[in-house]
């Protein structure tokens, strides 16, 4: 198993573009495990774009959360950028748009930090 | 009247990498629903969707994610109903026990269930014969 993941440093953000069609149960502990590894380095503001995702299920809503929590546990932020229409859809129905502060693009998101 | 059922059967091994295959059969077969009036693209999405986490639930409670074993996925399409049955070969779980997630508190777990149940228009899970089977059914009209 692994994860098309790319990284990049903006100025004291961390932006993790999901280079993958789909975030579901196969590759996302991989997300999850990135964001944990991150944020126990010291790491203290987390972008993940979705720019590519197409499809997310219960599991990449999870790794999500659970970077959610890892942000909050390092007095550090994970936010999104880059939903696809369907993808957003998901946050809405299980109402996690109201947990996570999502943005159009990443380049709007790194001057929300 | 020219009878126009489809029926697709697939068995796949108990393996999160075939979550794909089976997500984009569920798709295809939406798209090709030329009767539905609704919007196909979100059709497919949700087919997509519950196909997944059914077999996710299939291969990580039912069948204990032995990756010998396979998960068998039967998908019936008639022209005013989807029914997709996935069985299991598990000890079995009471669907009604699950509660909905709490959207107060943040679980990383706990919201395939809900996706299904939210998705389709009537779910069930029930014993048979050397096993269980979720059955989830969606009107087309």
């Amino acid at each position: 198993m692994s994860m098309d993941l790319k990284t990049e440093m903006k100025n004291d953000i961390k932006i993790i573009y999901v280079k993958e069609e789909r975030l579901d149960a196969h590759n996302s502990g991989e997300l999850k495990s990135e964001m944990q590894r991150l944020f126990e380095g010291g790491t203290k503001n987390i972008l993940v774009d979705l720019k590519d995702v197409r499809f997310i299920d219960s599991s990449g809503l999870g790794a999500l959360v659970s970077g959610f929590k890892n942000a909050i546990s390092h007095q550090g932020n994970l936010k999104l950028s880059s939903l696809q229409p369907q993808v957003k859809s998901m946050f809405e129905l299980t109402r996690l748009h109201r947990v996570f502060e999502i943005f159009a693009s990443a380049s709007e998101a790194q001057d929300n930090f | 009247m020219e009878k126009k059922d489809i029926e697709v059967d697939i068995k796949v091994p108990n393996q999160t990498r075939y979550l794909s295959l089976i997500g984009r059969i569920g798709e295809d077969i939406a798209k090709e629903l030329d009767k539905y009036t609704g919007d196909r693209e979100t059709l497919a999405y949700h087919i997509n969707l519950v196909l997944t986490e059914a077999m996710v639930n299939a291969i990580k409670y039912a069948n204990s994610k032995d990756p010998e074993k396979l998960v068998h996925i039967v998908i019936n399409i008639s022209d005013d109903a989807l029914v997709i049955k996935v069985f299991d070969k598990g000890q079995g779980f009471d669907i009604n026990t699950i509660p909905s997630p709490d959207f107060n508190r943040l679980e990383d777990r706990g919201r395939g269930i809900f996706l299904i149940k939210s998705l389709m228009d009537s779910v069930c899970y029930k014993k048979i014969r050397n096993g269980n089977v979720l059955e989830m059914s969606k009107k087309l009209n």
